[in-house]
C-alpha cells in the first residue's frame, strides 16, 4: 500500500501536484514511482526560469534500475528546482512528497483539474496497473 | 570463497626489486624512439614475484562468473560458447601478426576471409551491402541511423528528424536516435507484445526520418505485423532499422531484408559468437539495402581483378565518396571479425538454421518447465523466440521475493543472473535466454535451481542479502553509481 497525501493531485505519469499560496505548483513523483524505480542516484533538474510546456520532459531521474524522464504536468515557468537532490537524490525515495519534490511552476494557464486525479482516482489507477 | 578477496589488490603486494620474469616484457624495443620523448622516472606499476603474479590474476579470474565455468542466462545478451576452434585460427601467427598498414598486396589471405565475411553476413540477413567496420553494437547503432540521416539530406529532405522507438526498445536505440541529433518518438506496447499499430500510424508522417526496431523483440516475441509496419513507414518517407541484437533467433529461417528493413546492425559478438562482454572488443557490422549503400561507413573490402586473378581491396573516400566516414582507425577489431568468419564458416547454410532452432527451442522447453514449475510468464499467449521474460511481482508482493533477490540467489546456486529489469514494461522481471549451446541436462537444473528457491522463499527464507557465498555480498547499487572508486591512489612518501 503506498502512501497518498489527501491534499495533492495526481497524474498518469505518477507525479503530484501541490498548490501553494503564491498560485505556484510545487511537483515530485509520487510513492508508487519511487517504489518502481528502486534506489535513486541521479537527478537532472531544469534550470530555474525556462518555461516548459505540458507534457514536455522537464527533469530525469535515473536508479540503479533505469533512467526516466519526469513530465511536466502543466504548462509555465519553472521558478524553482530542488538543489538538494543534486547531492542528495534519495530524498526522493525517503520523502517523496516533502524534501523530495523536484520543481515548481507559475502555471501559465492555471491548472486543468479535468486531466489531473484525486488520490481516490489515482490509487484506483494504480490498483488497476498491478492486475 | 570469501577468502578469495584476501590481499586482493596486486599493488599491496608490491615490494621494491621483486620481479616476475615470466610476465615481463623481453627485449623492449627503444631504439627507434627519439630520447626526448623516453620517459626519465619509472612508471609505478607493482612489483610482485612470478608466483604472486600468478596467484594474484588466476585468482581473480576464479571470482569471475564466466561462459567457460557457468551457465549464463542473460537475456538480450545472447551469451553462447565461443568454440576454441575460433580462436585457434584467428590467432595464427599470419593474421596476429599482419600490420594493417601493409599494403593489400601483401594481406590478400586476411582481405580474403573479410570480403567473404561481408559476402556470407549479406546472404544470411538479405542486405546487399555489408560493411565490418562498426567496433561494437552502439556504434554499429550509430552507423545506421547516421546513413538515415545522410539519405535525408542527400535528398534535400532536412525536415525528417523524428526517429520512432516502442517503448520496449534497448535504452541505446533512442540515445543513438539523439546522438545523431534526432527527436524520439516513443509508441506503446500492445497486451501481447507487438507494437502498438494504431499509434505508429498516428506517429509518423512528413517529419519521420525512420523507425528502430527489434525483431524478435526486448519481449522475446516476433513483430507479427512487420510487413505492415514495413509499410506504413516507408508511405510516410522513413526507413527502417533493424537492432540485430536478436538475430540468434531467426538466423537461416527470416532474413530483416525480406521484412523490409533497410540498414541492421549485426552484434558478431553475440550472433557469430565471438568473445564478448567486460567492455571488450565487439563488432557491429552493418547491413543496409540498395537506397544505403553509398553512405556505408569505411574502409569496406572490395574485390576486383588484377592480373588475371580475384584481388582483394580497401574501398574508401575515393569509391564511396558519400560515406557517413570512417569510425575506427582501422577497420573495426579485426581479430574479432576472424573468430566470426570462421564460426560461420564451420557451421555453414545448415548450421545457421540449426542455431535459430535449437535456441528457440530451448528458450520455449525453458519458458514452459519455468511455468510448469509455477513462475508466471509475461507473454503466456504467447511463443517465445530465442528468450522470454519471467514476472515475479506475485512472488514480490505476496513473499516479497524480488527479482532482484532470485537473481542474487541463483549466484549461490552457481548460476549468472538472468537479465533483470528489462524490459522496464514489466514489472519485476527476470529476462532469460538460454541460447543453443546449453544442455537439456543445464536447463533442468536451472529449473531446480529456481524452484528451490521459490520454495524456500514460501518457506520464509528471506533473500534479502543474498549471495551469500560470493567473494562479495549484495552490493549497494546507490554507492556503486555514486561513489565509484576503481583507481588505486598511491600513498605518498
Amino acid at each position: 500500500m503506498t502512501e497518498l497525501p489527501g491534499d495533492l493531485l495526481y497524474t498518469e505519469e505518477h507525479e503530484w501536484l501541490r498548490r501553494e499560496e503564491d498560485g505556484s505548483v510545487t511537483i515530485g513523483i509520487t510513492d508508487h514511482a519511487q517504489s518502481a524505480l528502486g534506489d535513486l542516484v541521479y537527478v537532472e533538474l531544469p534550470e530555474v526560469g525556462i518555461d516548459v510546456d505540458q507534457a514536455g520532459e522537464m527533469a530525469v531521474v535515473e536508479s540503479v534500475k533505469a533512467a526516466s524522464d519526469v513530465y511536466a504536468p502543466i504548462g509555465g515557468n519553472i521558478v524553482a528546482v530542488n538543489e538538494a537532490l543534486a547531492d542528495d537524490p534519495e530524498k526522493i525515495n525517503t520523502e517523496p512528497y516533502d524534501d523530495g519534490w523536484i520543481v515548481r511552476i507559475q502555471p501559465s494557464d492555471g491548472i486543468d483539474e479535468g486531466s489531473l486525479m484525486s488520490p481516490d482516482a489515482y490509487q484506483e489507477f494504480i490498483d488497476a496497473l498491478d492486475d | 570463497m570469501n577468502n578469495k578477496l584476501d590481499s586482493n589488490l596486486i599493488f599491496d603486494k608490491s615490494r621494491t626489486g621483486r620481479r616476475a620474469y615470466a610476465q615481463a616484457p623481453s627485449n623492449l624495443a627503444t631504439a627507434a624512439i627519439p630520447a626526448s620523448m623516453l620517459r626519465t622516472d619509472k612508471p609505478r606499476l607493482p612489483e610482485t614475484s612470478e608466483l604472486q603474479t600468478v596467484r594474484h590474476f588466476t585468482r581473480l579470474s576464479q571470482m569471475n562468473f564466466s561462459i567457460d565455468t557457468q551457465f549464463y542466462p542473460l537475456g538480450s545478451c545472447t551469451m553462447k560458447y565461443n568454440p576454441r576452434a575460433c580462436n585457434a585460427l584467428a590467432l595464427l601467427p599470419e593474421f596476429a601478426g599482419r600490420h594493417p598498414l601493409a599494403p593489400s598486396s601483401h594481406g590478400q589471405g586476411f582481405l580474403t576471409c573479410m570480403y567473404d565475411l561481408q559476402e556470407m553476413l549479406k546472404d544470411v540477413t538479405g542486405m546487399k551491402g555489408v560493411s565490418l567496420t562498426p567496433m561494437a553494437g552502439a556504434q554499429g547503432e550509430l552507423a545506421g541511423v547516421a546513413m538515415i540521416k545522410a539519405y535525408h539530406d542527400a535528398r534535400g529532405d532536412h525536415e525528417r528528424t523524428e526517429i520512432i522507438c516502442p517503448d520496449a526498445a534497448h535504452g541505446t536505440n533512442p540515445a543513438t536516435a539523439t546522438m545523431c541529433g534526432c527527436t524520439v518518438v516513443e509508441i506503446p506496447t500492445g497486451a501481447e507484445g507487438d507494437i502498438d499499430f494504431d499509434a505508429l500510424q498516428q506517429a509518423v508522417g512528413p517529419k519521420t526520418a525512420g523507425i528502430m526496431l527489434t525483431n524478435p523483440s526486448t519481449l522475446g516475441v516476433f513483430e507479427r505485423r512487420i510487413k505492415e509496419v514495413a509499410d506504413v513507414v516507408h508511405n510516410a518517407g522513413g526507413l527502417l532499422y533493424y537492432d540485430g541484437a536478436n538475430l540468434n533467433a531467426i538466423l537461416g529461417k527470416v532474413r530483416p531484408g525480406d521484412m523490409g528493413f533497410d540498414v541492421i546492425h549485426m552484434n558478431l559478438h553475440k550472433t557469430f559468437s565471438t568473445p564478448h562482454g567486460g567492455g571488450g572488443p565487439g563488432s557491429g557490422a552493418v547491413g543496409v539495402n540498395d537506397r544505403l549503400l553509398p553512405f556505408m561507413p569505411i574502409p569496406v573490402v572490395g574485390k576486383s581483378e588484377r592480373e588475371g586473378a580475384d584481388f582483394y581491396d580497401w574501398l574508401a573516400e575515393d569509391d564511396l565518396p558519400q560515406s557517413i566516414g570512417r569510425l575506427s582507425g582501422f577497420m573495426g577489431n579485426s581479430g574479432v571479425l576472424l573468430r566470426a568468419y570462421v564460426y560461420m564458416r564451420m557451421l555453414g547454410r545448415a548450421g545457421m538454421e540449426r542455431v535459430a532452432e535449437f535456441a528457440t527451442l530451448n528458450a520455449n522447453y525453458l519458458a514452459v518447465r519455468l511455468r510448469e514449475a509455477g513462475f508466471e510468464l509475461a507473454f503466456p499467449t504467447r511463443r517465445a523466440s530465442h528468450e522470454f521474460i519471467v514476472t515475479l511481482k506475485q512472488e514480490a508482493k505476496t513473499l516479497n521475493l524480488t527479482a532482484m533477490d532470485i537473481a542474487k540467489a541463483l549466484l549461490d546456486k552457481n548460476y549468472h543472473a538472468p537479465t533483470t529489469y528489462f524490459p522496464l514494461l514489466v514489472p519485476e522481471c527476470l529476462l532469460i535466454e538460454p541460447t543453443e549451446t546449453e544442455s537439456k541436462e543445464t536447463l533442468d537444473n536451472f529449473v531446480a535451481a529456481m524452484l528451490e528457491i521459490a520454495t524456500a522463499a514460501k518457506n520464509g527464507t528471506e533473500f534479502k542479502d543474498a549471495p551469500y557465498t560470493m567473494p562479495v555480498r549484495r552490493l549497494d547499487d546507490v554507492k556503486a553509481a555514486r561513489q565509484l572508486d576503481l583507481a588505486y591512489r598511491h600513498e605518498e612518501t
